[in-house]
C-alpha cells in the first residue's frame, strides 16, 4: 500500500503532552526495587515464602535435631518436652524435636500445597477458558463433566484418585498425593475461570481478533488467557492453604503423606490433638505454621495480580 | 398551578459553588468557583462535554455526593429562600424528592426491580405529603396518566422489567413529579434512549414544565436538545461556567470559543454537507492539575499571552442582556465566529469520489437468533429476526451510512457481513467471492471492524505496539521485528497518534485516542472495508468530529470502503454516500444521502428526521414535530404485514396484511411502503 507520507499526515489533534512529557520515558522495565516500593505486604508475603522454601530445601543444615530422632524424655506423655533451650518448640508426643518436624514438614507442605494447587489450577483454567470460548456443545458437555466432579466431596474424589494412582515418591515427594489433591480442584477452579473468561469473549477486542483472522489458540492465549490472570492468581493462593490442610487429612487417613516422614498436617492430626490442655506447643505451632504459609501466599497472590495488572501500574 | 409564574422570579441562586474531591492522586476540583441562577419555571440547559462538571454540578445541589471524598463550598446556595449550604441534613432529606427532584440517566438502574412502579410512585407521597396509601393509589394513577403512560390501573401494578425504557423514564418523570417540587433535575435523562423516545420525553418535560410552573435543570451534551428545549444555556468547560445566555444568544451569537467550537464541530441534521468539520484539537485539561489562566488555551485558536496568564472575567460581550462569557478574547471570537476553525470555503466541501465497482454485495441476507421461552414446564424456540431479507451493496471507496434506533438489526448485519455470527441466510459477495464460513479465513485481511467501545475493544493487557504488530505477525505482511516496528510507527502516524505510543498501554489514552488506536488497528492489515461500528458514539462531540475527519481522510488517501453503522442521523448524513434506514430488520429507505434527508418518502424515515433535534433555536422553534407514538415493538414478535404498522401515521389495514417490498420510489432510491409508490 502506498501511505501518505507521514508529513501530510502531521500528528495531529487529541495529543496535549508537552514536550518535556514525550521526553520523559516511562521507565520500560520495573525492578524488584520498585516491587517491594509497590507493595510492602507483598513483599512480607515473598520474605516468608522465601525463609520456608530456605529452610524446606536446606532441612538436613538448618534443623537441630534429626526429624525422626525419638528423645523420650521430651515426651509430653512422660512429663517432658515444654519448649526450652533444648527443644525451642518442644517435642512431640515420641519426644522427637517439633521445630525440626516443622522444617522438614516444610518440604511436604510446600511441595504438596503449591503444586497441586498450581496443577489443579493451570489445567482448570485452560479447561475453563475453552469451554467459555468454544461456547455450544463443548461448553455444555465440559460443564455437565464438571458437575459431576464437583458432586463428589472433595476429600472423597482425592480417595478415589489415590485408588487408582499407584504411590509413587520423587525427591521425597509424594506424587500421588499430589494429582490426588490437585484434582479436585479442576473442576472449582474451570468454574470460576470459565465465568470470568465469558465476560471477556463478549468484549469487542475478541471480536476484532476474530475479524483479523487470528487462530482460536492464539486468541485463547493471547487474548483471553491474561485477562484472567486475577482470578488465576486469586485461586492458586486460596488453594494453597486448602492443599496443605487436605493433604493432612489424607495423612489421617493414611492414605497421604506415612509417618514418620514429617508433615504439618500429620502434626494437627491424630493422638497428637489429645495433648492441646497438657502440651498445647504440640499442635499450637503446626497451626500457626500452617497459618502463616497460607498468609504469606495470598499476601503474595494479592499484590502480585496487582503488579500484574496494568491499570494499576504507578 | 399558576401559570402565569413571573420568570424573573428567582429559584435557585448559587454563588461559587466548588466541589473537590480528594483522591489517592491528589485533589480534583470538579466545579470550580460556578454561579448561576435558575428562574421560576423556566428550562435552563447545563451543557458540556464529559468531565466538565455539569453532573457533579447538580449532584452537589442536591446534596448527594459521599460525603467522604467530595467536599462541597458555596458562598450560598439559596433554594426559594433556604440556604442548602448550611441546611442541616434531616431538612434536606425534606426537600430531597418534595422540592428539588431528580431524573436519572439510566431508567434501567434507578429504578428498584423489586418493587412495583406503583410502590415507587407512592413512596413520595407517603413519606413527604403524609398521604394514606389510597389516596396516594390515586395519586399515583393520575400521575402515570400525566406522563403518557396509557391503561395506569393496571400500569401501577407492574414492575420496571415490564416496562420498556422510554416508559421508564416516564415513570421516573412521574415519581419526580409526585410531590409537584419547584425543581426537577434531569441528568442526560434521554442519553440512553432512541431518537425517537427521547423526543417523547423531551417534549413531556417541557410541556410539565410549561404547564405546571416547574423549573427544569436539563443536563446533556446534546446540543441539539439543548436549542429544541432549553430557555437558557450554561456551557461548562473543566469545570467553569464558560459562557452564559438566553439559548438564541448562545446559538446565534456565541462569544466562548469554545462554545463556537462546539457548535462547529457538529454534523447538521437539516443541511447538506458543508465540509469538513471543525475540530477543537487536543483534550480537556486534567482537572488534578489545571493549567494557569484560561482553562480552554491549549485549544483555542486564538488564544495569547493575556490567555496564559491570568483566568478571564466574566463579562457581558454585547449589550443583551444576561449573556456573560469568560474569554480574555471574546469580542473577536464573536465577529470571527464562522472562521474561528478555518473557513468553510477552504475546506473540501464535497466528499471524495467513489469508485464504481462493487465491492460488496448482500442479497436477502437474514440473521435469526434462536431462543427458546419456557412457559412453566413447556418451552418453545422463537426465532428474533434480527435482520430479515436485507440486499444493499457498497462499491469501492465508497461509504454506505446504516441508521437505525437501537434493535433495528444494523450492528447484527455488520457482524453477518464479518461473519462474526454466522448468517442464516443470504449471499454475501466480496470482491467477487461468495463468502461462507470455510473462505472467510481468506477474505479476513479486505474486511475489518471497528467497534463503538473504545474501552472494550482493546486488549488491555497489551501495549498499543503489540496490539498492532499482532495482525502484521499473523499474517506474515512485514519479515522481521523491526520492520514490523517500522509499519507500527508509519500507522501511528496516519491516524495522528505519536510513534512513541506504541510503549502505552490502552488505559493511559483517552477515549478517542483509543478510538484511533482500534482504526489502525483496523488499517494494519491492509483491508479494502471497513465496517464502522457506532466508531463515534462513545465520544465527546469535539472528539467525534476528529475521529470523522479522520476516517474521510484515510478514505481519500486508501480508497477504502465504509460501512458506516449508527444511530447519529446527523454523523451519517455528514459522512455517508448513500444511507440505508433499518426498522425492525427490515430496510425501510435506501437512497443518496442528501435525497434521502431533505426528500425522505418512507414515514419512518420522516419520524426519525422529524424527532432529531437540531442544534439552532430558529428552527427548532418554527419546526412543527410530529412524533412518533409507543414504542418500538419487540423483536420476538414483530408485528404482521408492514413492521412499521404499529406506529405508522400513514397506517391502513393493507399495511398490516401485505408485507412491503423495497421499491423503486426513483433511480436509487427505494422506499419499503406500499403507501408510496413510484412516482
Amino acid at each position: 500500500m502506498t501511505v501518505s507520507a507521514p508529513t501530510e499526515n502531521e500528528p495531529k489533534a487529541e495529543i496535549t503532552a508537552s514536550p518535556e512529557q514525550l521526553k520523559a520515558e516511562r521507565p520500560s522495565r520495573r525492578t524488584l526495587f520498585d516491587f517491594i516500593k509497590q507493595q510492602p505486604l507483598g513483599t512480607i508475603g515473598f520474605l516468608i515464602i522465601v525463609i520456608l522454601f530456605i529452610s524446606a530445601i536446606f532441612a538436613p543444615d538448618v534443623a537441630p535435631y534429626d526429624p525422626e530422632e525419638v528423645d523420650f524424655m521430651a515426651s509430653p506423655a512422660l512429663g517432658g518436652g515444654a519448649p526450652g533451650p533444648e527443644h525451642l518448640l518442644g517435642g512431640d508426643a515420641f519426644g522427637r524435636d517439633i521445630l525440626s518436624r516443622l522444617i522438614f514438614g516444610a518440604r511436604t507442605a510446600l511441595s504438596i500445597g503449591f503444586f497441586s494447587a498450581f496443577i489443579g489450577c493451570s489445567i482448570g483454567a485452560i479447561i475453563g477458558i475453552v469451554s467459555a470460548f468454544a461456547g455450544g456443545k463443548v461448553d455444555i458437555l465440559v460443564q455437565r463433566g464438571i458437575d459431576l466432579l464437583l458432586s463428589f466431596p472433595i476429600i472423597i474424589l482425592a480417595i478415589l484418585v489415590i485408588a487408582i494412582v499407584p504411590k509413587n515418591v520423587v525427591f521425597g515427594i509424594d506424587i500421588n498425593v499430589i494429582i490426588a489433591i490437585s484434582i479436585p480442584f479442576i473442576p472449582k477452579c474451570a468454574r470460576v475461570i470459565r465465568s470470568a473468561a465469558l465476560s471477556i469473549v463478549t468484549l469487542a477486542y475478541v471480536d476484532a481478533a476474530k475479524a483479523a483472522g487470528y487462530r482460536g489458540s492464539r486468541i485463547v492465549f493471547r487474548h483471553i488467557l491474561p485477562n484472567v490472570v486475577a482470578p488465576y492468581l486469586i485461586l492458586i493462593t486460596a488453594y494453597i492453604g486448602q492443599a496443605i490442610l487436605l493433604e493432612a487429612s489424607l495423612s489421617f487417613l493414611g492414605l497421604g503423606v506415612v509417618e514418620p516422614t514429617p508433615s504439618w498436617g500429620l502434626m494437627l492430626a491424630g493422638v497428637n490433638s489429645d495433648y492441646y490442655i497438657t502440651a498445647p506447643w504440640m499442635i499450637v505451632f503446626p497451626g500457626l505454621a500452617v497459618t502463616l504459609a497460607v498468609f504469606a501466599f495470598n499476601l503474595l497472590g494479592d499484590s502480585l495480580r496487582d503488579w500484574l495488572d496494568p491499570k494499576l501500574k504507578l | 398551578m399558576n401559570n402565569t409564574q413571573d420568570k424573573n422570579d428567582v429559584l435557585l441562586d448559587v454563588e461559587d459553588l466548588e466541589v473537590e474531591f480528594h483522591t489517592g492522586a491528589g485533589v480534583v476540583r470538579a466545579v470550580d468557583g460556578t454561579s448561576f441562577k435558575v428562574h421560576r419555571g423556566e428550562f435552563l440547559s447545563i451543557v458540556g462535554e464529559s468531565g466538565c462538571g455539569k453532573s457533579v454540578t447538580a449532584l452537589s445541589l442536591m446534596r448527594l455526593l459521599p460525603r467522604k471524598t467530595a467536599a462541597v463550598k458555596a458562598k450560598k446556595i439559596i433554594f426559594d429562600g433556604i440556604d442548602l449550604a448550611t441546611l442541616p441534613e434531616s431538612e434536606m432529606r425534606e426537600l430531597r424528592g418534595r422540592h428539588i427532584s431528580m431524573i436519572f440517566q439510566e431508567p434501567m438502574t434507578s429504578l428498584n426491580p423489586v418493587l412495583t412502579i406503583g410502590d415507587q410512585i407512592t413512596e413520595p407521597l407517603i413519606t413527604h405529603l403524609k398521604m394514606s396509601q389510597k389516596e396516594a393509589d390515586l395519586r399515583a394513577i393520575e400521575l402515570i396518566n400525566m406522563v403518557g403512560i396509557p391503561d395506569p390501573e393496571r400500569r401501577i401494578t407492574q414492575y420496571p422489567h415490564q416496562f420498556s425504557g422510554g416508559m421508564r423514564q416516564r415513570a421516573m418523570i412521574a415519581i419526580g413529579l409526585a410531590c409537584e417540587p419547584k425543581l426537577i433535575i434531569a441528568d442526560e435523562p434521554t442519553t440512553a434512549l432512541d431518537v425517537t423516545i427521547q423526543a417523547q420525553i423531551l417534549e413531556l418535560l417541557k410541556d410539565i414544565s410549561e404547564r405546571l410552573g416547574i423549573a427544569v435543570i436539563l443536563i446533556t451534551h446534546n446540543l441539539g436538545v439543548v436549542a429544541a428545549y432549553a430557555d437558557r444555556v450554561n456551557v461548562m468547560y473543566a469545570a467553569r461556567i464558560i459562557e452564559r445566555g438566553s439559548s438564541s444568544n448562545i446559538f446565534g451569537a456565541p462569544a466562548h470559543p469554545y462554545t463556537v467550537g462546539l457548535m462547529r464541530s457538529v454534523p447538521r441534521l437539516d443541511k447538506p454537507r458543508v465540509g469538513r468539520l471543525a475540530t477543537i484539537e487536543g483534550m480537556p485539561p486534567n482537572l488534578l492539575a489545571p493549567p494557569q489562566g484560561c482553562r480552554f488555551r491549549d485549544r483555542c485558536p486564538i488564544a495569547d499571552e493575556k490567555c496564559q496568564e491570568s483566568p478571564p472575567t466574566t463579562t457581558a460581550p454585547g449589550t443583551v442582556q444576561d449573556h456573560t462569557v469568560a474569554c480574555w478574547k471574546n469580542e473577536f471570537a464573536k465577529e470571527n465566529a464562522p472562521t474561528l476553525y478555518g473557513s468553510e470555503t477552504a475546506i473540501e466541501k464535497e466528499k471524495s469520489a467513489h469508485g464504481e465497482k462493487v465491492l460488496l454485495n448482500v442479497s436477502g441476507l437474514k440473521q435469526y437468533f434462536n431462543i427458546s421461552i419456557r412457559e412453566g414446564l413447556k418451552s418453545h424456540k422463537v426465532d428474533i429476526r434480527a435482520v430479515d431479507d436485507m440486499s444493499f451493496n457498497v462499491r469501492e471507496g465508497e461509504t454506505v451510512g446504516l441508521v437505525g434506533e437501537s434493535g433495528c438489526g444494523k450492528t447484527s448485519a455488520g457482524r453477518a457481513i464479518l461473519h462474526l455470527d454466522n448468517p442464516t441466510a443470504g449471499n454475501i459477495e466480496f470482491d467477487g467471492n461468495l463468502l461462507n464460513v470455510g473462505n472467510i479465513a481468506a477474505v479476513r485481511r479486505d474486511m475489518q471492524v471497528i467497534f463503538q467501545d473504545p474501552f472494550s475493544s482493546l486488549n488491555p493487557r497489551m501495549k498499543v505496539g503489540q496490539i498492532l504488530e499482532e495482525p502484521l505477525k499473523v499474517h506474515k505482511l512485514r519479515d522481521g521485528k523491526s520492520a514490523r516496528l517500522d509499519r507500527v510507527a508509519e500507522l501511528l502516524t496516519q491516524v495522528g497518534l505519536y510513534p512513541y505510543m506504541a510503549d502505552r498501554y490502552p488505559h493511559e489514552l483517552s477515549g478517542g485516542q483509543r478510538q484511533r488506536v482500534g482504526i489502525a488497528r483496523a488499517l494494519a492489515l491492509e483491508p479494502k472495508l471497513i465496517i464502522c461500528d457506532e466508531p463515534v458514539s462513545a465520544l465527546d462531540v469535539s472528539v467525534q468530529a476528529q475521529i470523522i475527519n479522520l476516517l474521510e481522510d484515510l478514505q481519500n488517501d486508501l480508497g477504502l470502503a465504509y460501512v458506516f453503522i449508527a444511530h447519529d442521523l446527523a454523523v451519517v448524513r455528514h459522512i455517508s454516500h448513500r444511507v440505508i434506514v433499518m426498522y425492525l430488520g427490515k430496510v425501510m429507505e435506501v437512497g443518496e444521502g442528501n435525497t434521502l434527508y431533505d426528500n425522505p418518502q418512507h414515514p419512518y424515515t420522516r419520524a426519525l428526521l422529524d424527532a432529531a433535534p437540531v442544534p439552532d433555536p430558529e428552527i427548532e422553534r418554527s419546526r412543527q414535530r410530529t412524533i412518533l407514538e409507543g414504542d418500538i415493538p419487540s423483536p420476538l414478535n414483530p408485528p404482521s404485514g408492514c413492521v412499521f404498522s404499529t406506529r405508522c401515521p400513514l397506517v391502513t389495514d393493507e399495511c398490516k396484511s401485505m408485507v412491503p417490498e423495497l421499491d423503486d420510489f426513483a433511480p436509487g432510491h427505494g422506499v419499503a411502503c406500499i403507501k408510496i409508490g413510484a412516482s
